[in-house]
């Protein structure tokens, strides 16, 4: 297809002007889709990666989904079990140990045990209640970002007290805590024990670092009441978007509730998921608009052609190759279009990368988060040469339709 | 002497709220090797009845065949190939191609057809101009040559894969009379060297120069003459066929 490729060419070349406009308007539409979805992207990978650091990946809850049947229940149909009362007060995960040993046998990461019991930490005249996780600081490190989210102390310092406390950032500013301070902590039995605060961590979200405190497993099972009691184990992977599928496995093998952390935020993921949406309306209406400058640009040049199309049928060029030319044509522009958008859109986000903004808690001055993924590029170009072809379709079949006698009849040129 | 062209019952309407009917009824048979002019006055229907003899237009009724094969039936597309290889059309205006020298004009219908090897093409295109006076013109674009230029330029295109017939449809329309007589010199070599040619012209002096002419009036042939010479050579030959 070498006479094809010779006119589509002689057309788009000959006509410098056309085909940079065309082109740039293919361009400008891939740039400003591919910032936006490096954007969108990078802004989502970013939360994601602040989520998803400050909480385990699956979290085995010392409770079952369904409530088991009570024995009566199982055996007489009529039977109804109502205000069944357990005889413990906190439910357990039972033997975690051995629990521990069979996940590690097969876990594509770590699994460390905690003890979660509520407590109320007082401060002067200020109190507030929070979540306290006793955990054992020999695992932690493998199952939670606590170590490098440390801001004042280390987690090892747990050990160095009795009842010895690490609060984040926003409890300690908003009832007055720091390191090395005592205070008075009083558990829901009534019990007030005096507590050190050893440490203090800021994961980044305000509403966690303000509602979870660290201890050991032992400060936490005696503030409950409940001394060689654990109801929580912690699990974090590899890649953390394994973890619905192991969150199935786990709940599977061990009865108990896994529950993954894309679980966990469900709410999140769906408004992920509605602004993928929202990106995919808002790319596909960018590369509409850029192709339209393709539409109007082949109808002009099959339009200024219609004589050549005339002659070049007349001595018995077919309307498949007439069609082809300009399809081509168009295939070219959009080309360059796309290699252009390739350059200028990665230039825009080396650009946006230099933008800064404020951490609204840290204050401290961040770059936008963009990411670089290749598919994105591969994706936009795949879409603008689609919408490319389709744009010229119509120009481009009705010039191949013309019948020469009509142009040729019409007269003198 | 062998048929090139013959036409049974030829008419071409055009439909509509104001229906015309541009060639009615015509039968005509064009030799192989013959000179044919179609003239009238305008509005007669000359070029109409040009395009159908050149495929370029598909009549309402009747049959065109060429060479003795019947066109009505074929697609559009083995038409195409009947134009590619046994017709070179030439028009009024030279339609030549502007982004393209005249060598690459020329080889453009060569290309489409893809039958020869690029240098055989070219070579072919070559001599093709050459003949036609046109060797050192070769990489010139249609705007750098005169009309009479680009009008032989259209005229080597026509000839580029060895049509056995060639359509001019007012080929010498557009030019200067040096030119005209230029241009009428070529298609009268060509007949002479056993292609047939049909033109449409509206010149009567140049149409006396051609083998026949047949006059168009409201789209019916109104008369048929022919040049005398030939017309005594073509009775002789038939006479001696006999």
């Amino acid at each position: 297809m070498h006479l094809l490729m010779e006119i589509a060419w002689t057309h788009v070349s000959t006509r410098i002007r056309q085909t940079v406009v065309a082109s740039l308007g293919v361009a400008a539409g891939i740039a400003i889709t591919i910032m936006m979805a490096s954007l969108m992207t990078g802004d989502q990978q970013d939360f994601t990666r602040t989520l998803v650091d400050s909480m385990p990946h699956v979290t085995v809850n010392a409770e079952r989904r369904t409530v088991r049947l009570q024995p009566a229940e199982q055996f007489y149909a009529a039977a109804q079990a109502t205000s069944a009362i357990s005889a413990k007060k906190l439910t357990e995960i039972k033997n975690p140990r051995d629990v521990m040993e069979s996940l590690r046998s097969w876990l594509p990461g770590a699994v460390a045990p905690s003890m979660k019991t509520t407590v109320i930490i007082h401060s002067g005249q200020k109190s507030a209640g929070v979540t306290l996780v006793g955990i054992d600081p020999r695992f932690e490190q493998n199952v939670s970002k606590l170590a490098s989210q440390m801001q004042g102390g280390q987690i090892d310092d747990l050990y160095k007290g009795t009842n010895a406390l690490i609060v984040g950032k926003a409890l300690a500013k908003k009832i007055g805590l720091r390191v090395g301070s005592v205070e008075n902590i009083s558990t829901g039995e009534g019990m007030v024990v005096p507590a050190s605060i050893v440490g203090i961590y800021s994961t980044g979200q305000a509403e966690l670092d303000e509602a979870q405190i660290f201890g050991l497993i032992r400060t936490a099972q005696v503030l409950a009441g409940q001394p060689g009691v654990i109801n929580e184990l912690r699990i974090r992977l590899g890649d953390s978007r394994d973890a619905p599928e192991i969150a199935k496995r786990v709940e599977a093998i061990t009865g108990y509730r896994a529950v993954s952390w894309q679980e966990a935020n469900a709410d999140l993921m769906s408004a992920f998921a509605i602004r993928d949406i929202i990106m995919i309306v808002i790319m596909s209406a960018m590369m509409f608009a850029s192709t339209l400058g393709i539409y109007s640009i082949i109808s002009t040049i099959t339009q200024e052609k219609r004589r050549d199309i005339a002659i070049m049928k007349s001595f018995g060029m077919k309307a498949g190759l007439v069609l082809s030319i300009f399809l081509v044509e168009s295939a070219i522009m959009g080309a360059i279009g796309v290699v252009l958008g390739w350059a200028l859109g990665y230039l825009l986000c080396a650009a946006m990368t230099q933008v800064t903004i404020a951490n609204p808690i840290t204050g401290a001055a961040v770059p936008l988060p963009l990411a670089f993924e290749p598919l994105h590029y591969i994706v936009v170009a795949l879409i603008a040469l689609a919408s490319c072809f389709a744009a010229a379709f119509v120009p481009s079949q009705n010039a191949s339709r013309l019948l020469p006698v009509d142009i040729i009849r019409g007269g003198v040129a | 002497m062998t048929t090139a062209i013959q036409t049974v019952g030829l008419t071409r309407r055009i439909p509509g709220a104001i229906a015309r009917t541009l060639v009615s009824n015509v039968d005509l048979t064009v030799e192989k090797g013959e000179f044919l002019a179609i003239t009238g006055p305008s509005g007669s229907g000359k070029s109409s009845l040009l395009y159908l003899l050149g495929l370029l237009d598909a009549p309402t009724e009747g049959e065109v065949s060429l060479f003795g094969q019947a066109t009505s039936l074929l697609t559009e597309s083995q038409k195409a190939d009947l134009r590619l290889t046994e017709i070179g059309f030439v028009f009024q205006s030279h339609y030549l191609l502007p982004e393209f020298s005249a060598l690459n004009n020329v080889l453009m219908p060569m290309k489409t057809l893809n039958r020869l090897s690029s240098q055989e093409m070219r070579d072919r295109g070559i001599s093709l101009l050459t003949s036609l006076g046109l060797g050192t013109e070769i990489d010139k674009r249609p705007f750098q040559l005169s009309g009479g230029q680009c009008q032989r330029v259209a005229i080597a295109r026509a000839l580029a894969n060895d049509p056995g017939i060639v359509m001019g449809d007012e080929p010498t329309g557009n030019l200067d009379s040096v030119s005209s007589e230029q241009v009428f010199s070529i298609l009268r070599d060509l007949a002479n060297k056993g292609r047939t040619v049909c033109i449409v012209t509206h010149d009567l002096t140049l149409a006396a120069r051609t083998d026949r002419q047949v006059r168009l009036v409201d789209g019916k042939i109104e008369k048929i003459s022919l040049f005398r010479k030939k017309a005594v050579a073509l009775e002789g030959k038939a006479a001696g066929k006999r």
